[in-house]
Parts: C-alpha cells; structure tokens; sequence
C-alpha cells in the first residue's frame, strides 16, 4: 500500500514547509502583528456590514443578529481554518503563469501540499479568532435548548465546513492550471462563498439556495446544520437528516477535489521558456 | 512634445497596459457579478424590514449595490492601483531614477492612474451593472445629463482616491515597508466610501463623519449623483465637496513628497 505512506510524505513536507514560512514571517514580528490585526480588522468589516444593518432594523430575513452573528461566526471561523491550512493555493495561477511551478514538480514531496504549503500565513489566524469571537457573542446571547448532540454539532460543524471550503480551494487550484489569469474567480466560490453563508438562507432567492445545496454543496458548512441547531425551518422542504450530512459531504467533495486536481495537474505544460 | 501631450500619452498607456489582461478582467467582473448577487439578496431584504431607509426606495438600494460593485475597481476603494508600484520603487531605490526624470513625479502617477481608472470604469463597471439591470428593478435615469454629471463625479472621486493613495505610497519613505499603512488607508477606504454600505444608513454622528471624510467621494457622491439625490445646487455642492478634497489632497501629497525628497537616503544595494 503505498497510498498512506504518501499522505504521510505529504503531511511532513507541508510541516516543514509551513514551519519554514512560519521562521520567516516571525523575523520581523512587528510587521506580522500588524498584519494580523490587519486581517482581524478586515475580516471584521463584514461583520461591521452586519451591525450596522441591525442598527436599522430588528430581523433579517426574519432571523435576530444573535441568530445571523451565529451562521456568521460558523462560515468565518471554518472558513477561516480551510483559509490557514489551504488558502496558499489561490496563488497557483501565477506560478502556472511565470512557470515557477516546475521547481515544485522536481521536488521529493508531493505537489498540492507544497502548493499548500506556500507562503504559509499564519496571520490568518485572524480571521479564525474573529469568526470565534462572533461565534462566542452568538451563543452566549442565544437561547438554545442545548442536546448533547448539538453541543457535539458546533466543532463538527466547524470541521466538516473546513473540509467543505478546503475542497473548494483544492478545485478552484486545479481549475488556474488552465485559467492562469482568472484566479479571481475562485474569489467568487471562497469569499463569496463565505459571505453568502454569513446570511440566512430565507433572504435568498430559491435557486440560489437550490444552487449552494445541490450542485456547490457550501450549504452544508452552516445552514443546514445550524438550522438544526436553532430550531428553524429547513429551506427547501428538506429533511430533517440532512443536518447530520456535513461530514460525509465534506469527505465527498476532499474526494472530487482531489480528483479534479490530480486532471489538472497531469495537463500541465510548462511555459516552455 | 507639450507636457500635455506627454501625461496624455501615459495616461492611454496605462489604459492600454490595463486592457492586455483580458481573461483577468473578465474573471473580476464575474466575481463582482457574484458579490453584487449576494449583496441585492441582503439589501432586498433590509428594505423589506424598513422600505425608504436611508431615503432610498428599494430599486436605489439595488442600484446602490450594481453602482458600488461597478465602481469600485474605477475609484479604487480597496486600493490596488498605481501605488503597489510606486511603493515598490521607493523601498528598492529605485524612486532615485524617477526624481531625475524631466517629468513630475506625482503628475505622472496621475496620469498612469487616470488611464486605469478609465479602462476599469468600462471594463468592469459596464458588465456587472448591466447584469443588475436585467435580473433587478432598478432606478437608473433616462436622462443622458444625470449619467453626464455622474461621470463628472467619478472623475473628481477618482482625483480624491488617487490623491490619498500616493500619500500612502509616500509614506513608504518613512516606514520603508508600505504594508501596514496601506492596509489601514484599505479599511478606513472600504468603511467610509460606501463601500460597504450606503453612507446614509450608518447610524448617526458616525453617518455624518463619513459625509464629509473625503473617502466619501469615492462612491457615496456618484452614486447619489446618478440616483439623481443631488440636482442644481445639490449637484454643485457635491461637485465643490470632491473638489476641495482633491485640490487640498492633492497639495498635501506634493508637501510630503517634497519632505520625504529632502531627506530622502536611498537604499541602495
């Protein structure tokens, strides 16, 4: 079986990696206080959007800014993780372009998770705290009838919404080998997505919803299980079960992800200068 | 060769320099498309809460939203223009080069700036406000003059935003990294341009701060321009408004350009 000595290599060389930028980045800690709070700050402004829109109004879409500060804190606090461990891909394009690529195809360690790897930017981490902060304010003001089952459903939810976004990343890597340029549309799945999630599902139109459950599957990060969480109606008509589904869905998209990567990776020419 | 002539042909070269990346043109306009989508669907439903918020009605609102995803590449309110490039010039030396060059510094970045803000203005604005248009109601005007006046106000926001990120960029001479500083003109950008939400929502004393902040004039002002909101002497005030910024901006920037040359050690390698 070669396979789990494979995942092996390939966790090992993305410690190394990650820990080698990780080296880097503290030699000038200032700067990297800065950026955090940068991050912290900027992903913060969404968050800002949010509250300044309750300062206007009671609900959004029928859901209180306890409820939405809920699905807010779960898509940023999993996005947020997928974003530290994985984000580094959205720069593929350009290694494609300039033909840097190469050196990581020549290297001993398998090439997404050196792509992964890359430029590791542990000031993400700021985004990570300010979805938990805003996840922490949700359920210290929310009134949920808690079960041990949706005790367990928070981290789960996390986890798998990580997984579920980290697929995302993984697909939109292998689909710059041969956009190069247009690495801004995977913008439009990742942040995008994450905004999208942010709020609740009743604002959007139905396609849309039908769109983000069935085909990009990014309502199984939050909305579907938070629902649960909360007590509120399903959009859609679905069942209640789906709830539970967040796991095997992120498994099955890591899976199709890394499907399409090793299709993309195998078209690749280099630019031959 | 006229002076004139000679911003003229760099501001056409950097619309033709932003115009080479077509296929990355076309993939911001398909985020902006996505962004804007979300957006309308929050925007739908706070107006829904609360119709004529702000004073707008909701077709405004959802105007608002296809204005400020078509604009802000033009105005440049989450910066990524000219200065990635100037602040780069000064932290290698390069920024030595330039001085010597017979043309002046700030008039050429302004230059290179307008010809990017006119090709964004086309080649990102056009699409994204178009899609609103078919899948949204929305209030744009019939009239030519009002889109006449908005292009006027865009024109002046692009001044403001252009004079704001080169003193950003000259802050580079003290700080040597441009990041942080950059960073913070970013946010405060994103936050007070409208960018984020329409000015006349925020709440309050900080709804008033942000009027007259001159990143105001970077999206609020066209927007409300084109909503038709400012007419006859409304229009002139906000035109006055955006001037007065960019003259008073403009000024500070040759000012600390002037500082930072005097004392400027270069780096050298």
């Amino acid at each position: 079986m070669a396979e789990p000595s494979r995942l092996a290599d390939g966790l090992r060389a993305y410690r190394l990696i990650a820990a080698m930028w990780i080296r880097s980045t503290m030699a000038y800690r200032a700067s990297f206080a800065m950026t955090v709070v940068g991050q912290f700050v900027g992903t913060g402004l969404d968050f800002a959007a949010i509250l300044l829109m309750f300062s206007q109004v009671d609900a959004l879409g029928g859901y209180t800014l306890p409820e939405v500060a809920f699905l807010y804190g779960l898509s940023g606090a999993a996005f947020g993780l997928a974003d530290l461990v994985i984000g580094s891909t959205d720069k593929l394009g350009r290694r494609v372009r300039d033909g840097t690529l190469d050196t990581l195809l020549v290297r001993p360690a398998p090439v997404l998770a050196q792509v992964a790897a890359d430029r590791f930017a542990l000031r993400r981490v700021g985004r990570i705290t300010q979805g938990l902060l805003v996840l922490g304010y949700a359920l210290v003001s929310l009134d949920i009838s808690w079960t041990p089952l949706k005790a367990l459903m928070i981290p789960a939810m996390m986890l798998s919404g990580a997984g579920i976004f980290a697929a995302v990343f993984v697909a939109g890597a292998a689909f710059q080998f041969v956009a190069q340029d247009a690495s801004e549309v995977q913008n439009s799945f990742t942040f995008g997505g994450t905004t999208l999630l942010q709020y609740p599902p009743s604002i959007f139109a139905q396609d849309l919803v039908r769109g983000v459950t069935f085909v990009l599957p990014l309502a199984f990060v939050n909305w579907l299980p938070a629902l649960y969480v909360l007590g509120r109606p399903y959009p859609l008509d679905l069942p209640e079960w789906v709830a539970f589904l967040p796991p095997l869905v992120a498994v099955a998209c890591c899976a199709l992800a890394g499907m399409a990567w090793r299709v993309g990776l195998r078209s690749y020419r280099s630019t031959g200068s | 060769m006229g002076t004139g002539r000679l911003y003229a042909a760099v501001a056409v070269r950097a619309f033709r320099r932003y115009a080479t990346y077509r296929v990355a043109t076309a993939a911001g306009v398909f985020t902006n498309t996505v962004f804007g989508l979300i957006l309308a669907y929050t925007y739908i439903a706070l107006w829904d809460e609360k119709p004529h918020l702000g004073g707008y009605d909701q077709a405004q609102a959802l105007t608002y939203v296809w204005l400020a995803q078509g604009l802000h590449a033009a105005v440049a309110a989450m910066g990524g223009g000219f200065e990635d490039e100037l602040i780069e010039r000064i932290r290698t030396g390069d920024i030595a080069i330039d001085l010597y060059r017979p043309a002046d510094l700030q008039a050429w970045w302004l230059a290179t700036d307008v010809g990017r803000a006119a090709f964004q203005l086309v080649g990102r604005g056009v699409v994204p406000m178009a899609f609103g248009a078919l899948v949204f109601e929305l209030a744009l005007p019939a009239d030519p003059a009002t889109w006449l006046a908005f292009l006027v106000a865009v024109a002046l926001g692009v001044a403001v935003s252009f004079a704001i990120r080169y003193i950003v960029a000259m802050m580079t001479f003290w700080f040597l990294d441009g990041a942080g500083v950059q960073q913070l003109a970013t946010l405060v950008g994103i936050f007070f341009s409208g960018m984020l939400l329409p000015l006349n929502i925020f709440p309050g004393a900080l709804g008033e701060l942000g009027r007259v902040l001159p990143w105001s004039a970077l999206i609020q002002a066209p927007a409300d321009v084109l909503l038709g909101e400012r007419t006859g002497s409304g229009l002139l005030s906000t035109y006055a408004f955006q001037a007065a910024w960019a003259v008073g901006l403009l000024a500070v920037g040759r000012l600390v350009q002037l500082a930072a040359t005097r004392r400027v050690v270069v780096q050298g390698g």
